[in-house]
């Protein structure tokens, strides 16, 4: 210590302290491996993160129509929301409407509707019949040509629309919505859909989770016991329909499940069910969860394995020895032991279940949906993508809650594969 | 785990009907794979077994499937599905889609694992949670956000949309085999090859690349396979004119309900067969190469 301190820092050969030149080696080194990194992480960032964080901010978005009404909107934001707006917003919402080109008003009034259902008739209705209309006072003639016009209602409604965000979409996917006057409220009792939906999702996920651990645990433990020739062989089992298309095992299950299918046929021969009353296996919730529970089974049997290789079998024949009954014996040393592996195999199974989509969608029929499909159903049949892309944000939010747990307990680095 | 000979009836019991559950679970996730291999040859529309099927009577089975799969048109055929040529530009697109983006997956990967092996990398957890993040975020969120983004750019209905989503999609499996077969790489036989003389580039290709091939291609099996299957991102990326054969199998589910599909899952799984057992032999090969030796 003293030495040290006496003749100063240890140099290089050319001069430089030690410290300084090892700290510029080390800068170095992880500049040159970062390099080797930044290809693929800004081609992932292009092609994949931006795309989500698009979604995302599209859930929130509602300056489109903030460009198409901007005037009415101004002038909107000084009525007191009492009785009906002054006759200065009816005349901007009379030229707005006539300056908006088919498309665009065509686009905004889906958006009104959204907020107050009516709207995009109302609209539509007036762009034909306002060429009667030459000059102002606009507010009465509007009203003469549609009632609606006079309905506080209609008026209110847009209230939620005139800042450039909105949480709107966040709360019809979770079956809530803005009243008149801005508030959050519960939707109709009709128009529930998502909460439902939502819960069922967690639901089919759990079973799922908890199918594929009963199925998965006994054979990864035979397999993680076996000798290794026999294993191996054994392997391939959960190996291949790893490798097999979704499609095609969805198609499989499809023949074996159907009215007529080989499940049925096969009870029916050996007179365990009548002919008459062939179970309904798919197009149904029960149909998702078997096909979806063989599908993800191998995710669940690969990490449980992988775990279940590194225990001793000494402690389990120690534990026999010191006198533990089998059962005992398995659920006081082995079970703990294979812990690591049930946490791995349980979140990675969970995590894929959540966001299924095309499963449900084959041999879920409409009882067996989940909030994939009904973000597939938004994104291709109504174009509320709004609406869309907020389901999708909640779910990837849920999914990433886990994957962090994941993360923390298991680490992505020790995702194993085959 | 074998029965010892001092076991009593109880524990054999146990045994043997654990082993009868273990059968069973094993029959329940390879039998629905074999069940659409015979159908594909039924001369019946429906995916049914009939009778006359079960019993092999000759009418009951035929290949007829097989030819419209390949886009051979009978006019004498009394039950047509729509005969056409489908199938055959799916086959064709999805061995594009799936051999390119494959190459890109694998090069950028390749040289990412390389980088997130060495010891100096820094904030590799968060680097590898993103760059793993396609294989688990669920794909009809990637689907819509890609289709909402790549539409802004004009890339929906574009092969290059496609072929872009798909090489995202298939990196992480790169990433993940390549940096499993560079742990426990020799560092110093790197050194060794630059105190030869040899450059950076000639390191690579001569030293590293022969080491840690198996694992390369067992991550470009990955990302082939995860190409070749997905069919989501192909439904909302692409367009009719990107049909690949996971796109038409879900339009022959949903609209057509045509028995080819069996055809062509059966080919699927004669090719996932000969995919698995390529990656099974490079890893056993890369398992013995690093010295880990089977129990």
């Amino acid at each position: 210590m003293s030495s040290e301190t006496i003749s100063g820092p240890i140099l290089t050969s050319d001069g430089i302290p030690l410290k300084v030149s090892l700290r510029k080696a080390e800068k170095r080194n992880k500049i040159r491996a970062f390099l080797l990194v930044l290809p693929l992480l800004a081609f992932i960032l292009i092609t994949f993160i931006i795309p989500i964080g698009d979604m995302l901010s599209r859930s929130v978005d509602d300056r489109y129509i903030n460009t198409v009404f901007p005037k009415t909107f101004e002038v909107f934001k000084k009525w007191d929301k009492q009785d009906l707006p002054p006759e200065e917003v009816y005349e901007t919402m009379f030229f707005e409407i006539n300056a908006a080109k088919g498309y665009k008003i065509g686009k905004s009034s889906t958006r009104m509707n959204y907020s107050k259902s009516g709207w995009k008739s109302l609209i539509k209705k007036s762009q034909r019949k306002f060429k009667r209309i030459k000059e102002g006072p606009y507010k009465e003639q509007m009203i003469e040509i549609d009632k609606r016009w006079g309905d506080p209602l209609y008026w209110k409604a847009l209230g939620e629309m005139v800042d450039p965000t909105t949480m709107g979409y966040y709360l019809n996917a979770v079956d809530l919505k803005y009243d008149s006057n801005k508030e959050i409220i519960a939707q109709p009792e009709n128009r529930r859909i998502y909460n439902h939906t939502w819960i069922k999702t967690f639901k089919v996920s759990l079973l799922v989770t908890l199918f594929t651990l009963m199925l998965g645990y006994p054979i990864a433990y035979l397999l993680a016991t076996l000798p290794l020739k026999y294993s191996n062989l054994l392997m391939i089992c959960v190996l291949l329909p790893f490798w097999t298309s979704l499609l095609v095992r969805t198609v499989a299950w499809m023949i074996i499940l159907q009215q007529n299918g080989v499940f049925n046929n096969l009870m029916v021969i050996a007179g365990l069910i009548a002919d008459e009353n062939r179970w309904k296996l798919m197009y149904n919730e029960t149909g998702t969860i078997i096909v979806m529970t063989q599908i993800l089974l191998p995710f669940m049997v690969l990490p449980l394995y992988s775990v279940m290789k590194t225990i001793s079998p000494s402690y389990m024949k120690a534990a026999l020895n010191l006198g533990a009954s089998p059962l005992h014996a398995f659920w006081k040393v082995y079970m703990p032991n294979s812990l690591p592996g049930i946490s791995a195999g349980g979140l990675l199974v969970f995590i894929i279940a959540i966001g299924y989509f095309i499963t449900p969608e084959l041999v879920g029929g409409k009882d067996g949906q989940m909030i994939g499909n009904w973000i597939a159903y938004h994104l291709k049949t109504t174009l509320n993508w709004g609406l869309c892309a907020a389901l999708g944000s909640i779910l990837l939010a849920v999914m990433l809650v886990f994957y962090w747990v994941y993360n923390k307990i298991i680490g992505v680095e020790n995702i194993k594969l085959g | 785990m074998a029965l010892p000979v001092y076991a009593t009836t109880g524990q054999r019991i146990g045994y043997y009907s654990f082993l009868t559950y273990c059968g069973f679970v094993f029959f329940f996730l390879i039998a629905p794979i074999f069940v659409v291999l015979p159908l594909s040859f039924s001369s019946s529309p429906f995916f049914e077994f009939t009778r006359e099927f079960m019993s092999f009577e000759s009418e009951a089975w035929s290949i007829r499937w097989y030819k419209q799969m390949l886009g051979i048109c009978d006019p004498n055929e009394i039950i047509t599905t729509v005969c056409t040529d489908k199938w055959m530009r799916g086959t064709v697109n999805s061995f594009y889609i799936g051999f390119v983006s494959t190459f890109l997956a694998t090069a950028l990967g390749t040289v990412a694992a390389l980088g997130l092996s060495r010891p100096h990398m820094p904030f590799k957890g968060l680097i590898m949670a993103i760059l793993i993040s396609p294989m688990i975020v669920p794909l009809i969120i990637t689907a819509a956000g890609m289709f909402f983004f790549y539409s802004k750019l004009g890339l929906t209905h574009s092969y290059t949309g496609l072929i872009l989503a798909h090489t995202a999609l298939g990196t992480p499996f790169v990433v993940i085999t390549v940096t499993a077969t560079l742990t426990g790489f020799d560092n110093n036989l790197i050194r060794a090859s630059q105190s030869l003389g040899a450059d950076t580039m000639r390191t690579f290709f001569k030293v590293i690349m022969p080491l840690i091939l198996p694992g390369v291609i067992s991550g470009a099996l990955f990302a082939f396979i995860t190409s070749f299957d997905e069919v989501v991102v192909v439904l909302f990326v692409g367009s009719v004119e990107q049909v690949t054969i996971p796109r038409q199998m879900w339009a022959g589910l949903r609209q057509e309900i045509s028995p080819v599909i069996l055809c062509m899952a059966t080919c699927l799984v004669a090719l996932s067969i000969a995919l698995l057992t390529t990656v099974e032999l490079l890893r056993r090969r890369s398992e013995r190469l690093r010295g880990i030796k089977h129990r």
